[in-house]
């Protein structure tokens, strides 16, 4: 098992490398760079805008060399830990993702286990109860859930946290907790606000793997190995449980590996709406700043997780069902 | 020979099953008359679509009910208690369901690789039947699982135990759903079809394992199949069945030796024989089974039957057994033309 | 009942799955709904009562005014009441009914000029008598008082079309480039396969979201439409070209593949005969499934100010007004666009999956 996750590993490295070079080019696509949209910026407001500052800067950053060394020295600096500056923020890149990656893997993690918790068992029961009434309108709300933009989603839980529950509006703490250091109370009201975004962002995926679970478990019990179980004289909760579920989980324990990157990537419109401290916002105003590295690195990042979830899938797979062989 | 009348064990009258589809309601068994004794080898055959597996299943109440139902009776008398229990009228999800299943009858079933849950150890499913039924501790499950292994003939029971059921081949894995069919030695064992599935090399092996442990065990064994040469290796009494009802049940003898009902004669003959001449045509039974939404009035098998005659066989109700002989009768109504041999 | 089974026993591959597809009554009233929206939008001129830019001073946040039957001097024709603006306490602008004003509805007025295949004309299907300050306000209007179902109506044509054009596409691409790879193999499949790969190692959204903040300002309405479909389809060819290639991989190795070759059929033949015939199926079920993707998807970019450029107008830019909570709480019919995207939506996954099943001649 080690020898085949390092193997795979090894093999990601080419992919790795093209991965930095396609980010490196989707970033520099847009025309001009940060500096042309801060002047343009500088210029509406009638501000000095001076030249010989702007082209200082652009020479420290490098920004007027040719695009390759620009690639050489970004990667270079990366796979040092340096993964670059951020222009808007006068930051390093890495400290800006990183003091809010830990949050949006909280996110992620928490929609993880909503989804998890919600949509395994409503699939065994759609599975058990398959074309009765209450099968029926769980698939039309898990048809819904799947039909709703997560934007629209993201809007109206914010709505209902707001009006209906006396909640504050977006953001994951509230005012007196959010600069104050850790402890109980904080992790407490993060888990208050932290709700809303959880389930809104666990709500698609929750209606695919509701769909999946019921399929899985209609498919497996059909089979041969059911009946066995019953002709023993299990008990029919034992039959459903040990010998149904059991196997019917494996489809959606393989595709774990994959949901992690999902919600990350999924949660990055939701915590714009939301207005939560989690790295989507930052994603985003770095697109429209222009701000290369900081969204660069972040996509990169994206990707590696991406790669990453599909080994995870992998092993995972492996774990589950002696059937499977890694090779 | 003189038959010392033994214990019935299983008494299955009048079994109708009807399943309830789109289309509307199928009767797949429509009167289903068939005795088990202690300890004895009976076998019930039939082409697809004869509900022999429909009654298999329905002694263990593994249908799925709705949407199936079953009416008639079942009664079976080899609980470990001794009191006859009509399983068609116990629910088939009660405790007492559960209770008679694998350990007081037990089945056996077609596809060996297909009915043994990929992701458990074999030991473990095996030790499992044990462990439910019986109030022994889990290693004590285990060792007595390995002895049943090793009882039915599987080489180095303890390597075996720890493997899945992908590591195994067909022939093996049957041997496993026996032991593990057999581990809390049953009354009645229903095998469905036990070596449709299997190499014929390896179907005589199981075959014999059968009929070995069956003496042994004093067990009453009812096999299901289409295959009559495997009737006539093992079986002491057959059943035969056609579109849901049993036509002919005689001994194995009366059977294969003096078959009467027309459908019986046909499947007999239509076994090919070696030395038959070349240019002989197989002899098929004429037609085809027809849709069990459509059986034809009167006696299911007049349409393709030689010996059909109007207003007689295809007279509305259902065809009564006629004796032939000693634990011999069909249900035919050209009793004059239905001698022995025929 | 003999005679459907006759008839089924006869029918051809494309005739079972019609059958079966008719007898899915939701897919059959998603097929309408769907014909119903697309005929819309090459209606919406007609259909509208105002053009998507008529703004009404005054009529800012209008909530949605329904047509009246009775008032106080009895039954009449359908119309809509004139508005008096009042403010309240806390300096919000209300709308009362004026019970002295009132439009009648009009069958076939005449109102903004608008184009139809080249034609330039006034004609409504309904509307009021053009005033000055009031209007038709079926849905309500928005923050610049514009009305809200005329620009609905113009929005579902770039909503609608971008999901087709881009999902057309994608199918040509990945079909295309799908069994090119499957079928010749060797250093064409190895090179459709490792793009393939890279594409997919992107998370879907950033890479739009990204490719979207490419497109430079200044480019006109119309070829940022364009690009924004290119940027769409560019990741959704991938997977139908890997079910594609699975399926002509499959298909390949198959009798009939190699008994067209023996006979001497050229590549071509066997590709467009034998092979895409094979594949067709599931094109459509994945092309069906894939359109409210990206319907979704240019909602979501448009809703970020990454998507769709004024003026031009789809569902994802009318709801970027429901972004600010305070507006949409006093406001919420600014949320209505989100109820077509999911009629929309809803209706291609019904018919999805209807299309899927009737292709799968084993499910009963």
């Amino acid at each position: 098992m080690l020898t085949y996750i390092v193997r795979r590993l090894l093999r990601l490295i080419p992919t790795l490398v093209v991965i930095s070079i396609m980010t490196f080019i989707i970033i520099q696509l847009p025309p001009g760079d940060f500096f042309d949209s801060l002047q343009a910026q500088l210029a509406e407001s009638e501000s000095r805008a001076d030249q010989q500052a702007f082209d200082a800067l652009r020479r420290q950053y490098h920004l007027d060399e040719p695009l390759w060394k620009q690639y050489l020295f970004w990667i270079g600096g990366c796979v040092q830990g340096d993964f670059g500056y951020s222009f808007e923020w006068r930051r390093p890149v890495a400290d800006l993702i990183g003091e809010r990656l830990g949050l949006t893997f909280v996110m992620s993690l928490g929609s993880l286990v909503f989804m998890w918790v919600v949509a395994i068992p409503i699939g065994i029961y759609s599975a058990r109860n398959r074309l009765s009434w209450s099968d029926y309108s769980l698939t039309f709300v898990a048809f819904i859930g799947l039909c709703i933009p997560n934007f629209v989603i993201a809007l109206i839980a914010m709505y209902a946290s707001v009006f209906w529950f006396g909640g504050s509006a977006g953001g994951l703490f509230s005012q007196e907790y959010k600069y104050a250091a850790w402890s109980l109370p904080k992790v407490w009201d993060l888990l208050g606000h932290l709700w809303v975004p959880v389930v809104v962002i666990g709500a698609a995926g929750t209606a695919t793997m509701m769909r999946l679970m019921r399929t899985s478990m209609l498919d497996v019990l059909d089979r041969a190995y059911i009946t066995t179980a019953r002709a023993k004289g299990l008990a029919e909760r034992w039959v459903i449980y040990k010998y149904a579920v059991r196997v019917a989980i494996n489809p959606m324990i393989s595709i774990m590996g994959m949901q992690i990157p999902q919600l990350v990537s999924g949660s990055i419109i939701v915590a714009i709406v939301l207005g939560l401290p989690t790295t989507g916002p930052l994603f985003y105003r770095a697109l429209e700043t222009q701000d290369m590295y900081l969204a660069g690195t972040f996509l990169m990042l994206l990707a590696i997780l991406l790669l990453l979830g599909n080994l995870l899938a992998d092993i995972l797979l492996a774990l589950v069902d002696p059937r499977i062989r890694l090779e | 020979m003189t038959a010392t009348p033994r214990d019935t064990v299983l008494e299955i009258e009048d079994l109708k099953v009807e399943f309830g589809t789109l289309e509307g309601v199928v009767q797949v068994l429509r009167g289903v008359d068939l005795t088990v004794r202690r300890g004895e080898a009976v076998g019930l055959v039939g082409e697809s679509g004869s509900g022999k597996s429909v009654t298999a299943m329905s002694v263990l109440r593994l249908l799925r009910e709705p949407p199936a139902r079953l009416s008639g009776s079942i009664k079976f008398h080899g609980t470990a208690a001794g009191t006859p229990v009509d399983l068609a009228t116990v629910d088939p999800g009660s405790e007492k369901m559960q209770q008679i299943r694998g350990n007081d009858i037990a089945m056996i079933f077609q596809e060996p690789m297909s009915s043994l849950s990929p992701v458990f150890t074999i030991g473990h499913q095996v030790a499992e039947v044990i462990w439910l039924h019986q109030d022994k501790s889990r290693q004590q499950a285990h060792a007595e699982a390995e002895e049943i292994l090793q009882r039915v003939g599987i080489p180095e029971p303890a390597r075996a135990a720890k493997q899945y059921p992908h590591n195994l081949s067909g022939g093996q894995l049957q041997r496993v759903m026996i032991a593990m069919a057999l581990a809390c030695e049953p009354t009645l064992v229903i095998a469905d079809e036990p070596t449709t599935a299997l190499d014929v090399t390896i179907q005589a092996q199981i075959m014999d394992l059968l009929q070995e442990l069956r003496e042994t065990m004093d067990l009453a064994v009812l096999l299901i199949t289409h295959d009559l040469a495997v009737v006539a290796g093992f079986c002491e009494r057959v059943n035969v069945m056609y579109m849901g009802r049993v036509v002919e049940e005689g001994s194995v003898l009366d059977i294969f030796q003096r078959p009467s009902h027309p459908y019986t004669q046909g499947l007999l003959h239509s076994i090919p024989r070696p030395g038959q001449q070349h240019k002989e045509r197989f002899a098929a039974i004429r037609g085809t089974v027809p849709d069990p939404r459509q059986v034809p009035q009167g006696c299911a098998f007049g349409p393709r039957c030689d010996q059909f005659e109007a207003n007689l066989c295809d007279r509305a109700g259902p065809v009564e057994a006629v004796q032939l002989g000693a634990g011999h009768h069909a249900r035919c109504y050209r009793t004059d033309k239905v001698t022995h041999g025929g | 009942m003999s005679e459907i089974n006759d008839a089924r026993s006869t029918a051809g591959q494309w005739q079972l799955a019609w059958i079966k597809f008719r007898q899915n009554r939701v897919a059959l009233v998603s097929g309408v709904i769907l014909a119903l929206m697309y005929l819309m939008t090459v209606f919406s001129g007609f259909l509208a009562p105002y053009g998507p830019d008529h703004r009404f001073a005054r009529r800012a946040y209008v909530p949605p005014q329904g047509l009246h039957l009775f008032a106080s001097d009895g039954l009449h024709l359908p119309f809509a009441y004139g508005l008096s603006q009042r403010v309240d306490d806390t300096g919000r602008t209300l709308f009362d009914h004026d019970p002295n004003i009132r439009h009648t509805l009009q069958l076939f007025a005449r109102g903004d000029t608008h184009s139809f295949l080249g034609f330039e004309t006034d004609l409504h299907v309904f509307g009021i008598e053009p005033t000055a300050e009031d209007g038709l306000f079926l849905l309500g209007t928005d923050r610049q008082g514009r009305d809200l179902l005329s620009r609905i109506l113009y929005g579902a044509r770039i909503s609608l079309t971008i999901g087709l054009i881009g999902v057309t596409i994608s199918v040509i691409l990945g079909a295309v480039l799908g069994v090119t790879s499957g079928y010749f193999g060797g250093w064409v499949d190895e090179l459709v396969q490792r793009t393939v790969e890279m594409l997919r190692a992107f998370p879907q959204i950033p890479l739009w979201m990204a490719l979207s903040a490419a497109i430079p300002p200044d480019v006109d309405q119309i070829t940022s439409y364009f690009m924004i479909t290119l940027i769409l389809s560019l990741l959704g060819w991938t997977s139908l070209a890997r079910i594609v290639r699975g399926k002509v991989l499959s298909l390949r190795s198959e009798e009939f593949v190699m008994a067209a070759q023996l006979m001497g059929a050229s590549h071509k033949r066997v590709i467009f005969r034998h092979l895409i015939p094979g594949v067709l199926g599931e094109i459509i079920v994945v092309a069906t499934i894939a359109v409210p993707t990206m319907i979704l998807a240019e909602s979501a970019l448009s809703f970020l100010n990454l998507g769709i450029r004024p003026p031009m107008t789809s569902w994802g830019v009318l709801l970027q007004e429901g972004r600010n909570l305070t507006t949409l709480y006093f406001h919420q019919w600014l949320l209505l666009p989100a109820l077509f995207i999911v009629i929309t939506v809803l209706s291609f996954n019904f018919l999805g999956d209807a299309f899927r099943d009737a292709a799968d001649p084993y499910t009963e």
